[in-house]
């Protein structure tokens, strides 16, 4: 006889997810404020260092990362469910997309990198101090997203491989939802990162 | 177990892709300082979207729970008020 549980309740467990992600929101903000004092001084120049960006590129990237919201958000509906083939299909999905977004991002850096604008680079120390502050904040607000995207997909796969060997399964999903909750913020965090860069010219 | 569809995941998704063309069309506009107001306004709608449902925000019981987005944001409009309580008078 099987005895399904129909009630998870890992309160605990998420809050501890939620207080972690607070902490990254505050980590983030610090990097925001830095930005909006930085612009405030800076208008024009911020204005102008945006024209280098790509915009097709950086909606590619917004659109990508909401996809792989809802990617995930399928996967661990699907799993609740008990549909388990469904919820892999979803977790890769969402996986790919992730690795997607990164492959998209090294070919802006590479393309910025190759054109000789990264940090201390010559060519852009000549530039406006305004434009020398926007790619330093480029480099390193678009940077720690990156990392923190890679992190997510690490995990993610650990619970792909967590998923196929069945730990992972319909009455204990609370890991595979704490690991959603923190690829959702990575995406909110992209949503404000992607008009402040890309879309202010 | 939760009482959402999966639909509702899907119509959240699409929300967020419209809203999305709206940002990128109206960065094209020349609207000066309401611009970064606007879009702003929309990045906030977005995340309050992915917030509520796909974070199940919107689902969840408990004060905690309710209270805690509210509390960031109070948090960092105080710092980015301060910070700019300073740096305008600079």
């Amino acid at each position: 006889m099987i005895v399904m549980e129909t009630h998870q309740d890992h309160t605990s467990s998420k809050i501890g997810m939620w207080l972690f992600l607070l902490s990254e929101i505050l980590l983030f903000g610090g990097l925001f404020i830095l930005y909006s004092s930085y612009r405030y001084k800076n208008p024009v120049d911020f204005h102008l260092a945006a024209w280098e960006l790509n915009r097709a590129l950086g909606t590619i990237n917004t659109l990508i990362l909401i996809t792989s919201s809802l990617g995930i958000a399928l996967s661990i509906f699907f799993i609740q469910k008990g549909n388990r083939q469904l919820s892999v299909v979803f977790l890769f999905a969402t996986i790919f997309l992730g690795v997607l977004f990164l492959g998209v991002k090294y070919v802006e850096w590479t393309t910025k990198i190759g054109h000789g604008l990264y940090p201390n680079s010559p060519r852009l120390l000549g530039r406006p101090k305004g434009e020398i502050l926007f790619f330093g904040l480029y480099y390193s607000m678009t940077g720690l997203h990156g990392l923190h995207v890679l992190v997510g997909i690490s995990i993610l796969s650990v619970m792909l491989v967590l998923m196929i060997k069945k730990k992972l399964n319909e009455n204990r999903t609370i890991s595979l939802e704490n690991a959603g909750l923190y690829w959702h913020l990575v995406d909110i965090i992209w949503i404000f990162l992607f008009p402040l860069f890309y879309l202010i010219t | 177990m939760r009482k959402v569809n999966y639909k509702t995941y899907v119509r959240v998704w699409l929300g967020l892709v419209i809203l999305t063309g709206i940002t990128v069309s109206l960065a094209g506009m020349k609207l000066g300082r309401l611009s970064i107001a606007i879009v702003l306004a929309i990045a906030a709608i977005k995340s309050g979207l992915v917030l509520s449902y796909f974070m199940h925000l919107r689902y969840e019981t408990g004060l905690l729970f309710k209270l805690m987005i509210p509390i960031v944001l109070a948090a960092l409009t105080l710092f980015i008020g301060l910070t700019f309580t300073d740096i305008a008078f600079r």
